[in-house]
């Protein structure tokens, strides 16, 4: 378990341009991070920046958990459940079989509930070719949930979801906080979870 | 399942689904390798005597033809960045995915090589040399592509640049493996050929895999 993430003077640089520079923010576990600004600000490339893929021009990430603080970026992308603007769907893959890959792969084992709480259930054997945006992007939700990470980076988790959708991202969301777990979303909407947010 | 050999099986998978690539490259090899002696005419000693280099090439030429997406589909749809996250190191994902390649690339051609032989009149036992020195040399090709791929797994156009950068390291390969096949024809031992060929491919299948999941990393905070 992670009891907080720390973010220490953190900057990044995207070619020539600074994105944002000397910025500070601390989520403890249960709590979660709303991440605002206009496009193109760096929200996603902050996301990307705490996953570990780009390292940061200046600053440190530190997780605080109860082996000791580590700013490692490779082991903290072993507690990072994943969420980006691309859904990671293969065309040819049947839902059921996109959702058993990633959870074997994180070494986890796949349940049929995490299908049903997304509301996909019905759609289990159908390939990923014929779904729609906000399904593709539901499946994506059911996979963040099998891997069963402490830290969700969320990068526009309401996109493409209709009304039920966005209550059911809101409640996933709640009980992952509910249960010790950190959120960190770039997002245009309020998460609705009594949450920070900060501003980029 | 293991994260290895789940990776592995999907990517097999896919290869086999259609859209895949197995097919395609299957079908490529069997066309030119039919071609060849249309063009060269029925001269059968020339045909013989060409058939281990053209089947060579062929077969490097078609294993090329889906080496190109061996990671971009992944970075493109964002699969990539949820593999790079799980608990499976990048190094074993790259040998993951050129394992798979192999097996659903290299090994098939290997095996459709002697029905192939007998279009250029090659007779039984270099056909055999033939059929082994795939079989030792193609995991050789899946390797050096995969750090091509890797390379150039974020470029829209990267399929045209892939040959330019790894036809040149699979010469030694070529050569080895014609080599091999031309020593049988004249009824000389080729397994010094042989041997430095699975050499060759061996060293590449070991040391490849860390050169990719290198080129990896940094397309991933590119």
């Amino acid at each position: 378990m992670i009891s907080s993430l720390t973010a220490e003077k953190l900057a990044c640089v995207r070619g020539d341009k600074r994105l944002f520079e000397a910025l500070n923010f601390r989520v403890s576990a249960g709590q979660a991070l709303a991440v605002e600004g206009a496009n193109g600000a760096g929200k996603t490339s902050l996301l990307r920046l705490i996953a570990g893929f780009l390292a940061p021009a200046a600053g440190r990430i530190v997780v605080k958990s109860p082996q000791g603080e580590s700013d490692d970026a490779e082991e903290r992308g072993k507690s990072i459940g994943w969420l980006g603007h691309l859904d990671g769907l293969k065309p040819q893959l049947t839902v059921v079989e996109q959702l058993n890959f990633f959870a074997h792969l994180y070494g986890k084992a796949a349940d049929a509930a995490q299908l049903e709480q997304v509301g996909l259930a019905r759609q289990a054997d159908l390939p990923c070719r014929y779904l729609s945006a906000g399904q593709r992007r539901r499946l994506a939700l059911a996979r963040l949930l099998a891997s069963k990470r402490p830290v969700w980076l969320l990068d526009e988790p309401f996109a493409a979801l209709d009304a039920s959708g966005q209550t059911q991202v809101a409640q996933l969301m709640a009980r992952h906080c509910g249960e010790g777990g950190i959120i960190i979303a770039a997002t245009h909407d309020p998460l609705g979870l009594g949450n920070e947010s900060l501003k980029l | 399942m293991s994260p290895f050999a789940t990776l592995f099986l999907r990517d097999v998978r896919l290869a086999a689904r259609s859209g895949g690539s197995a097919a395609l490259a299957l079908s490529f090899f069997a066309l030119v390798a039919t071609l060849v002696p249309l063009g060269v005419g029925a001269d059968l000693r020339l045909l013989a005597r060409v058939a281990g280099g053209i089947l060579w090439v062929a077969a490097v030429l078609a294993a090329l033809l889906s080496l190109d997406r061996l990671f971009q589909g992944d970075y493109e749809d964002g699969s990539l960045d949820l593999i790079a996250l799980s608990p499976l190191p990048l190094e074993m994902t790259a040998l993951a995915k050129i394992v798979a390649h192999w097996l659903s690339t290299g090994l098939p051609l290997t095996l459709l090589s002697p029905v192939l032989a007998l279009l250029f009149n090659l007779p039984p036992s270099p056909t055999l040399i033939l059929f082994v020195s795939l079989l030792a040399g193609t995991p050789a090709v899946s390797a050096v592509g995969a750090i091509g791929a890797s390379l150039t797994l974020s470029l829209k156009r990267g399929g045209l640049i892939l040959p330019l950068i790894i036809l040149p390291l699979l010469a030694p390969a070529v050569i080895f493996g014609a080599g091999a096949v031309a020593l049988a024809l004249d009824g000389l031992s080729s397994g010094n050929a042989l041997g430095l060929l699975a050499a060759f491919a061996f060293g590449a299948v070991l040391l490849s895999p860390f050169a990719a999941a290198a080129s990896v990393r940094l397309n991933l905070g590119g």
